[in-house]
């Protein structure tokens, strides 16, 4: 017979006890899941990736809808809990609905603490708690001031990632120094400088007195000094409280938290409690390693099976990229109480031991935290350090006569050495692991969950395996392509140059592909390769190429497609405007939008359409406009001398003509160019792959800019005096480009691995090669400047639409 | 007892490719691999509905177009990590014609 089994909030810790619950006894209970927010378990310290841009919210959800239906959890979410009766073990839900159980886990975490100030309530005043509350600050931009208040772990993560987007961050802290509970003074002044190095203002020993608005908003912050901060969002990211309500209504014992003992039972023997909501021994919990314990202890006892919850030493890691300190244990000055320090100011890297009696008893990392494990097993376990003091401070590698080897300093780790803290996955877990069977990186984190949360450990986890296989795994130094080869890109690039490969079939033999033919990943690489490098000998594969650039549009989310007509340079007439309108309500186009490339995109076509559209687009005077392609998408224009009163050159007839010289072109990842006609730059042009602002003596050509996921600004290449020249820049960039990047990495990345010196040497210290560059360009477009729409309108409509009607089909 | 339906040529479908048949119950997709076999199965990932169709064939299994998920056209079950099955129908080539058989429609009215 299963018990009822009611869980109330959806978190890590609740989240946690479900899996153990699941995995161990899955005929135990019947679960019901109830949530206040409107989603289910999603990884909640991963929000900051989320927010720098470096995940997705997909990418962080642990338990999606399937999860929950093929293991039978009954999911409410979006409804809270109205009441608790313990007597008659129900709970009714906000709706009325009234259910019962036999067993109860709360879960309802923590609230944020949104300091009193006068304006706390006003409109754009907001915590950093949940999704809402990111996707908040993902709305801001390089045109918005954000203040956040509070200069601990979550409110820089806050700040890091909104810097990251080009908003200007603003950090208030009450205290002397950031993270004055984990960072000792030095530390603290370390990662202050990084975060300024990013461009955020950091105001230490700053009180805020009242939060100003306008209109209902929120328009700035007032220090008490009489500094005004204008923001268009406040973050309070000051601490938690414990959510209290329901248990104390409840009337379980309630302290800061809900009281919970070893078991992770309240007053009550039928009720549970778990994560950041309970109160243990006194202490609360913010940090996620806990939370874990909590979990599977809470399911054992739920399984019956003995365990207890025991509080351990906790240490914190930031996730800012860039920013790589440590603490761990207790490091304030003290009677009794010696300091080992090493600082190397010109690598940024600060340590400090405290010592009590031949033991570390604290310990802050900054700079480098290579060896934070090793000092944190030595705070936990008591170690006498008394043998190795003299060379403590440099870390495992030094002790004993060691080698430098960083697989040296992880064998030396003990069996019960932490490697993954978010998880409380310790050395020996993982050897067992490995030793059955587990014997790469990912086989690893689904068996043990060792580095599949934060991800920090990863290098961790591959030197164990690499120190227990011994020989038999090899740390992957630079990545394969993709699981058919163990070859990278460059590699591969090199053996189709060298050894003249003109066909896929000729790589995957000659690289020695590990499967019959490719995969989604290499194939439309191999493919952009070859074509490239062989415009002539080899023919182009749209069976490798993803659907956007075989259908020539742009997939939506049902399976429709955009279309969007090439306008040169921006630039546009009343035809063809009348054209693109007749098209839209012939054929019934959902959607019109102005797109950021100064064009008109047509979403939601049906495939079978694509080819009729593009027959009246052509008719009109448009070809495609590419803006599904890794290849040339826009030439963004101003208007230049045409109108501007401040224009030094025809930048719109610049525009054109690039936009005419290059179209068609396949390139690594997409290609946008932007041409000003002053250094006003009213086309955005130092933000684009190749930009040109013009000036009254010529042309400016910068590259390597972007305004997606990485916003860059453009490194000036060379400044030419004629459109001529220009044009055989940036020809020759392309092509440079073309030859020699990596796929889908964008101009900016790929200059970050060969350097702007290098691209110089080749395009603007050497006339010749820049020549012969401009040369295989021009022979490359023979091949490929043609207009695809007019191309399968004549040759493949067909294969638009459906091979057969088996509508009219009768079943028997 | 099997009765077969004619198709299409198998040349109408491109290697390592789709085409779509269109039914009253929604569009079956027809894949050809590389070695030349003939799958048919519904146009739709067990993740959020897709269009497998205008996915990319390699092996005996077809990358979903919106998020990659990876479907066998043998067994219609998602590989690796994800989970889930779309439906699949017996399909076979004879002297150069793909055939489907006329229970599939069937099939497709219980489901």
């Amino acid at each position: 017979m299963k018990q009822k089994l009611i869980v109330i909030g959806a978190g890590m810790a609740s989240g946690r006890v479900l899996e153990h619950l699941v995995e161990q006894n899955p005929d135990a209970f019947d679960i019901t899941l109830f949530n206040a927010e409107p989603r289910g378990n999603y990884n909640r310290i991963m929000l900051s990736p989320v927010l720098a841009g470096d995940k997705t919210y997909e990418e962080i959800v642990t338990h999606d809808d399937e999860w929950y239906t093929t293991h039978g959890v009954a999911c409410r979410f979006g409804e809270q809990i109205a009441q608790i009766d313990r007597g008659a073990k129900t709970v009714t839900a906000a709706n009325g609905d009234v259910l019962s159980y036999d067993k109860l886990v709360l879960g309802t975490g923590s609230n944020p603490f949104i300091i009193p100030l006068p304006g706390h309530d006003l409109e754009g005043v907001i915590a950093y708690r949940d999704l809402e509350d990111t996707e908040r600050m993902m709305g801001m931009d390089a045109n918005s001031k954000v203040v956040v208040i509070g200069g601990g772990l979550l409110g820089l993560e806050a700040a890091a990632g909104m810097a990251a987007r080009g908003v200007d961050v603003t950090v208030v802290h009450i205290m002397p120094h950031l993270m004055e509970r984990q960072l000792d003074e030095a530390a603290g002044y370390l990662l202050r400088k990084a975060l300024v190095d990013k461009g955020i203002t950091v105001k230490c020993s700053a009180n805020s007195s009242e939060i100003l608005g306008k209109d209902g908003h929120v328009r700035a912050l007032l220090l008490d000094d009489g500094t005004e901060l204008p923001c268009d969002l406040l973050v309070m990211a000051v601490g938690i409280r414990p959510n209290t309500g329901l248990a104390a209504e409840a009337g379980l014992a309630v302290g800061r938290g809900v009281h919970v003992d070893d078991q992770m039972l309240t007053s009550d023997p039928d009720v549970f409690a778990v994560g950041e909501c309970v109160e243990h021994d006194g202490a609360i919990f913010g940090l996620v390693a806990p939370l874990y314990d909590q979990a599977k202890v809470a399911a054992q006892t739920l399984m019956g099976e003995p365990a207890a919850f025991a509080q351990k030493e906790l240490s914190t890691k930031l996730k800012i990229t860039g920013c790589d300190l440590f603490s761990a244990g207790d490091f304030a000055d003290g009677e009794g109480r010696e300091d080992i320090v090493f600082r190397d100011p010109g690598r940024g890297v600060y340590r400090r031991l405290v010592i009590e009696n031949n033991v570390v008893i604290g310990a802050v990392m900054y700079g480098d935290t290579g060896d934070s494990n090793w000092f944190f097993g030595l705070i936990r376990d008591k170690t006498d350090i008394a043998e190795m003091r003299d060379t403590l401070i440099f870390g495992p590698a030094y002790q004993g006569g060691t080698p430098l080897d960083p697989l040296a300093v992880v064998a030396a780790l003990p069996r019960d050495a932490e490697i993954c803290g978010c998880n409380g996955i310790c050395k020996g877990e993982i050897e067992d692991a490995i030793v059955a069977g587990a014997n790469d990186l990912g086989a690893v984190r689904a068996v043990t969950k060792a580095s599949a949360s934060c991800g920090t450990c990863t290098g961790l986890v591959e030197q164990v395996l690499a120190t227990t296989l011994g020989d038999d795994f090899v740390i992957p130094a630079a990545a394969p392509i993709c699981g058919c080869t163990d070859m990278t890109h460059e590699d591969v690039r090199r053996m189709i140059k060298s050894q003249k490969l003109t066909s896929m079939p000729a790589v995957w033999q000659e690289c020695g592909w590990k499967t019959s033919c490719g995969c989604h990943v290499c194939r439309p690489a191999l493919n952009f390769y070859l074509l490239s490098d062989w415009p002539l000998e080899y023919k182009d594969d749209p069976q490798s190429r993803f659907i956007n650039e075989r259908k020539h549009a742009n997939i939506q989310k049902d399976g429709t497609f955009s279309v969007v007509p090439r306008m040169w340079g921006g630039i546009t007439t009343p035809n063809e405007l009348r054209a693109i309108a007749d098209a839209a309500d012939k054929y019934a186009v959902p959607t019109v939008k102005v797109t950021g490339g100064q064009r008109i995109d047509l979403l939601g076509v049906r495939s079978e359409d694509l080819p009729d559209i593009w027959a009246d687009l052509n008719a009109a005077g448009m070809v495609s406009g590419h803006a599904y392609s890794k290849g040339l998408r826009t030439v963004k224009t101003c208007v230049g001398t045409d109108h501007c009163r401040f224009g030094t050159q025809d930048s719109t007839g610049l525009g054109i003509k690039l936009e005419k010289a290059l179209w068609g072109s396949w390139t690594p990842h997409k290609l946008k160019l932007g041409v000003s006609g002053c250094p006003r730059n009213c086309s955005e042009a130092t933000c684009k792959d190749i930009g040109i602002v013009c000036v009254d003596s010529g042309f400016q050509i910068s590259i390597g800019g972007a305004a997606g996921m990485d916003v860059k600004q453009t490194e000036f290449l060379i400044q030419v005096a004629t459109e001529e020249e220009t044009l055989h820049v940036i020809k020759a960039v392309t092509q440079l480009y073309r030859e020699n990047a990596k796929y889908l990495d964008r101009i900016y990345k790929w200059m970050n691995k060969v350097g702007l010196d290098w691209i110089k040497e080749q395009v603007v210290d050497d006339p010749a090669g820049r020549e012969a560059l401009v040369a295989r360009f021009d022979l490359s477009q023979d091949i490929y400047c043609k207009d695809p729409w007019a191309e399968h309108v004549a040759k493949k409509a067909d294969s638009y639409r459906p091979v057969a009607n088996l509508i009219m089909e009768a079943a028997e | 007892m099997n009765s077969w339906i004619d198709i299409a040529a198998l040349e109408d479908v491109p290697i390592r490719g789709a085409r779509l048949v269109k039914t009253a119950l929604g569009c079956v997709a027809i894949f050809r691999t590389g070695a030349n076999e003939v799958f048919a199965l519904d146009n739709a990932c067990p993740h959020k509905a897709g269009p497998l169709a205008d996915g990319i064939v390699h092996g005996k299994v077809v990358t979903c177009p919106l998020h990659n998920w990876v479907i066998s056209l043998e067994t219609g079950e998602a590989q690796g990590q994800d989970s889930g099955r779309v439906a699949t129908y017996p399909a076979r080539v004879e002297e150069g014609r793909i055939l489907l058989d006329r229970a599939f429609l069937n099939a497709r009215v219980a489901a």
